[in-house]
């Protein structure tokens, strides 16, 4: 720009403060409840996780922008942050680096950049690189440790199953699985086995009221997916609760909620209008509660939200914001 | 507490930076120059009835009417007309205008100038429109659409409620809460005389509920006039649109290429009102308004009644000259007010407000890809998608674009205000609802 | 053994079932199309630039089988080469084009015009076209924003970053006519193209009277009409203040780029003028500098 030159621009000559890095930075800062309480519950582990996670995620998109798209670096979006921190909230927190290291790669070089970088993803990149992962490396990603807090290593944690690995596994009543589960009170804090950051459901609710408070997202998706789980389990469940576990249980166990407020709610990859939001919401919610009762999976989230992923474009096409003044409404 | 009425899909909530809100309004010196665009309205460009060296009053016209949807244009001051030539308007394009030296303030006698409160008398409609024709009163709140033409409510059509939009939804501009504040008794007056105009039974004045003071003003002024009341808004941003103020107050909803009257509504501003009422019982032609200077950075911001013609720079050097740093001069709100090239532009009849904004708050962010957030689709008051608009209309698919609505965009400009990508969605969006308006016109059915 | 006879037999009558489909779609939905078309579009470029006003190459073809003559039907990129093999292939005559340059007529550069605000919204003449007048100050001149540069499909145009003007290569342009279109201010013209790619036009559309206009930019053609009393073919009119060369009838002389006084005429690949004796010489510099591009 020229010294002392006015500028001339199309209206409007103000903008909101909200800007891509202000979201993606505000998405880490709700994380950081959960990933606090991680800490807490599997020491050394997840702090190295969401270390080698986040600094590969953007070591990568770093190097394909620079070496293979010939872009300038997107670094200071924050998105790599983001995908590389949700990618390590969703594996094991004893998982070997190299693995780790694999599926950073395919979170951002298979699931974001090949579609053109930021925007251009019709599936979540941290998502991809974790399904990747577990189909992978299906016994590294469910070798799942035990919270111990930092009395022990890293590699070598005492490891157990989920909750809904107990579930799928056993073969008596859902009361008898529940003898070897952790309390609903623990599930809320986290002391169970699990993904590294989705087992503390209260921090990761605490996380969607500060995104909801800072107007990041909005509450239609998340609370749709909980209360489409909630009234499917809920049905199974008042039909007969010896075969099947309850509402209560199906929301705090697995990445039920880190899926609905962090995964299931990147821009990108969700849909325009509210309506189509809710839509996508009940479809995410139904799929991960077939997935839990009827397939060879103990979770089914990751696959949920990608399967609906791949509809968002549909629902974006049948699902319009209505026209104003289309239907002429006489009051 | 009462429910604030407001409507119910979309809209943003800029700052509000009203820093004149308080500011009476002040009478403007007279420059030693004017320009009188020939063209301030929507519709033909009056044409001119003086030339160079002749001797005009204040008051007199200068120019008439050059059509139905046209309007006369008068001088707003007294002196000898320089030439009648062309002259940069606020896009910097030289459109014809009268170029007059101010000699003394003699007006033409049958105007009444005095502060007297004159009554409504039992004019007739028809009497009150051809007044209003004849001072050359248009919109004044930018749109600048010939008045007489709203008024003739087209055949088929009934007008049911007349619309007073006091709202100021754009930030800054504070002419039309002052106006209500001082002058609440004429602008009741002028609102009585277009409901007679229009012989409806009802008017409602919609006014934000930032201004209690104007709500209360207003109320006081209407309280002796069965049939008109004031309705408190919602503060949203844009609650003044002619569509949203409607769907806000009746719950109606203009279809789509329609007009206001298509739902029974009859729409006006505020100082239009005023305008009507010295127009119609002070027998005083449209030469002045209330112009909002403001900017974060002048150093006396302030309400300024003006003479059409005086030039930016006057105004800016009375609110205490440009400042240091100014980066751009907005004609109108930040929202939707028009960039201009310099100072050297004339006030017009739509000129609402001068806005100075500094270097520093200038410069749009550089644009970043898409993230589709849908935020722009959340915020558009017309159920668009300008996401979607924006991009067909940048690849020049307009076909599809008018399939998805463009032509409905009301340019409110409150997708690129929320864009967290910082993206010019509604330039883009412009431009293809330009040609296909275009297309639209030339098939006869707009 | 039954099962594979089984599934061998179902697998065998499914495939029947569904090619009987397919041939019944086939012949059910055929369109009678004229094979010539697709000759036609062989032919053609195939660049689908529009040029020649149908759709692209394709619609273009069938325009070309349907015509009874080829009289108005042309392919600005193929050019009489193609346009000739077509009419051999149609069975038809066709008459030689003459063929055409692209011209950018403005030369507001940043010396001539230097900006007076800095535009700051999208990167599209048009939109700054409907916006305001431009960063130069000039309501006819170039805008800058290379809306016929991203218009051009064979790479003939480019911004030159110093003079902030587009440039045409004129041994890439095909005067497909994509920039004319793309240009919201009509500053490109297609010119004949001379031997050499010598050209003399007057780089300048502005309508604004000469007083206004030299103000504006120092290049500006100030309708002054000098030209037109020195040109002997009468191939320069004056039409709103501003001079328009026919190429048509011109002849390459440029006496009247001696006799601008703004140099607004501008003439291009030309050898160096002999130094004249009585001639100017700063005069002829400043002619003679656009001829590097």
């Amino acid at each position: 720009m020229m010294k002392n030159s006015l500028v001339v621009a199309p209206s409007p000559h103000i903008h909101d403060a909200a800007s891509v890095p202000h979201l993606m930075r505000d998405v880490v800062i709700a994380l950081m409840p959960a990933f606090a309480v991680s800490v807490y519950r599997f020491g050394w582990g997840a702090l190295y996780v969401a270390a080698v996670s986040v600094a590969s995620c953007m070591l990568f998109e770093y190097l394909i922008q620079r070496f293979l798209l010939h872009r300038p670096s997107s670094l200071n979006d924050w998105s790599a942050v983001v995908t590389g921190l949700l990618l390590a909230f969703n594996v094991p927190s004893n998982l070997p680096p190299a693995i780790l290291v694999f599926g950073a790669l395919t979170a951002i070089g298979v699931g974001k950049m090949t579609f053109g970088g930021l925007g251009n993803n019709p599936f979540n990149p941290a998502l991809v690189g974790r399904v990747v992962l577990l189909i992978s490396f299906p016994v590294q990603m469910t070798t799942w440790p035990v919270p111990q807090g930092f009395s022990t290593g890293i590699f070598d944690a005492t490891t157990g199953a989920t909750a809904l690995g107990i579930l799928k596994e056993s073969t008596g009543t859902v009361q008898e699985a529940m003898a070897q589960m952790p309390s609903y009170l623990d599930m809320l804090t986290g002391r169970m086995g699990g993904s590294m950051g989705e087992t503390a459901a209260a921090a990761l609710l605490l996380g969607f009221v500060y995104l909801l408070v800072r107007r990041v997202i909005t509450w239609h998706i998340p609370v749709t997916i909980m209360a489409t789980v909630a009234v499917f389990t809920g049905i199974f469940w008042m039909a007969d609760s010896t075969q099947y576990a309850s509402p209560l249980f199906h929301l705090l166990s697995g990445g039920l909620i880190l899926g609905a407020v962090f995964m299931a709610t990147d821009y990108v990859t969700s849909p325009m209008t509210h309506a189509g939001m809710v839509v996508y919401g009940i479809g995410i919610g139904l799929i991960t509660v077939l997935i839990r009762m009827y397939g060879s999976y103990p979770e089914g989230m990751s696959f949920a939200i990608l399967i609906m992923n791949a509809m968002v474009p549909l629902i974006n096409l049948y699902i319009r914001p209505r026209r104003f003044g289309e239907e002429v409404k006489r009051g | 507490m009462t429910m604030v009425k407001t409507f119910p899909r979309g809209g943003v909530h800029p700052p509000a930076c009203k820093i004149t809100a308080e500011s009476p309004i002040r009478t403007a010196p007279l420059p030693p120059e004017v320009i009188i665009p020939l063209s301030q309205h929507i519709g033909a460009p009056a044409t001119p009835i003086v030339k160079a060296g002749d001797k005009v009053l204040a008051g007199q016209c200068i120019a008439e009417a050059g059509g139905f949807v046209s309007a006369p244009v008068h001088s707003s001051v007294s002196g000898t007309v320089v030439k009648v030539d062309t002259f940069p308007d606020v896009s910097g394009y030289r459109r014809p205008a009268v170029q007059i030296k101010v000699e003394d303030d003699v007006w033409v006698d049958t105007v009444d100038r005095t502060p007297d409160l004159v009554c409504a008398s039992d004019l007739t409609p028809e009497e009150i429109i051809a007044s209003v024709r004849s001072a050359g009163v248009v919109g004044m709140g930018g749109a600048t659409f010939p008045l007489h033409v709203k008024l003739a409510v087209p055949p088929g059509k009934k007008a049911e409620l007349l619309l007073v939009n006091a709202a100021e939804c754009e930030p800054y501009l504070t002419c039309d809460h002052r106006v209500m504040l001082e002058h609440a008794a004429e602008v009741a007056a002028g609102v009585a005389l277009l409901v007679r105009a229009l012989q409806v039974e009802r008017a409602v004045i919609g006014i934000e509920s930032n201004k209690p003071d104007a709500i209360a003003a207003m109320s006081a002024a209407v309280a002796g006039r069965p049939g008109i009341s004031v309705e408190p808004l919602r503060v949203k941003y844009p609650q003044g649109g002619e569509k949203q103020l409607i769907k806000a107050i009746t719950g109606r909803e203009v279809p789509p290429g329609g007009l206001p009257v298509d739902v029974g509504v009859v729409p006006c501003n505020v100082g239009t009102a005023l305008a009507v009422y010295e127009a119609v019982l002070k027998h005083k032609p449209l030469v002045e308004r209330i112009v909002t200077v403001t900017g974060p950075a002048l150093a006396e911001p302030a309400n300024w009644k003006v003479r059409i013609g005086t030039p930016f720079s006057w105004l800016v050097n009375l609110s205490g000259g440009m400042p240091e740093d100014t980066g751009k001069i907005i004609s109108g709100g930040p929202m939707m007010g028009k960039a201009a090239p310099s100072l050297e532009v004339p006030v017009t009849k739509g000129t609402s407000g001068i806005l100075l904004l500094p270097a520093s708050q200038s410069l749009r962010r550089p644009a970043s890809p898409c993230i589709r957030c849908g935020r722009c689709v959340t915020v558009c008051p017309m159920g668009l998608e300008p996401y979607l608009l924006s991009k067909l209309s940048a690849l020049s698919r307009l076909d599809e674009a008018e399939q998805h609505h463009i032509a409905d965009c009301i340019e409110c400009g409150s997708c690129s205000y929320t864009c967290p990508s910082a993206r010019p969605l509604l330039d883009y969006i412009r431009l293809g609802k330009a040609v296909v308006m275009k297309k639209l016109r030339l098939q006869g059915r707009k | 053994m039954n099962t594979i006879l089984f599934t061998v037999a179902t697998l065998t009558f499914t495939g029947l079932c569904a090619a009987l489909i397919l041939y019944f779609t086939s012949r059910r939905f055929f369109v009678e199309e004229d094979s010539r078309i697709d000759g036609v579009q062989e032919m053609l470029p195939g660049a689908n630039c529009g040029g020649c006003g149908a759709a692209g190459c394709r619609a273009f073809a069938e325009q070309l089988v349907g015509a009874d003559s080829m009289d108005g039907l042309r392919c600005p990129v193929g050019g009489d080469e193609v346009m000739k093999n077509i009419a051999a292939y149609l069975g038809r005559e066709v008459q030689a084009g003459v063929p055409q340059v692209a011209v950018v007529r403005c030369n507001g550069t940043c010396e001539n015009r230097p900006a007076r605000q800095h535009y700051d919204g999208a990167d599209r003449c048009a939109i700054a076209h409907a916006l305001f007048v431009g960063a130069g100050g000039c309501a006819y001149g170039c805008l800058g924003c290379g809306d016929c540069v991203a218009a051009c499909q064979f790479g003939a145009l480019s911004m030159d970053a110093e003079t902030g003007l587009p440039v045409v290569d004129a041994s890439r342009c095909t005067a497909c006519g994509a920039c004319v279109k793309a240009c919201p201010r009509g500053i490109v013209e297609l010119r004949k193209k001379f031997p050499g790619n010598r050209q003399i036009y007057v780089s300048c559309v502005s309508h604004d009277k000469g007083a206004v206009a030299r103000k504006i930019c120092a290049a500006a053609c100030i309708g002054c009409g000098k030209c037109q009393k020195t040109c002997t073919f009468e191939a320069i009119t004056l039409e709103n203040n501003v001079a328009w060369i026919d190429s048509t009838k011109c002849r390459l002389c440029r006496k009247c780029a001696e006799a601008c006084p703004t140099h607004s005429i501008v003439e291009r690949n030309f050898p160096a003028r002999r130094p004249a004796p009585e001639a100017k010489p700063a005069a002829a510099a400043t002619v003679g500098t656009p001829n590097q591009a």
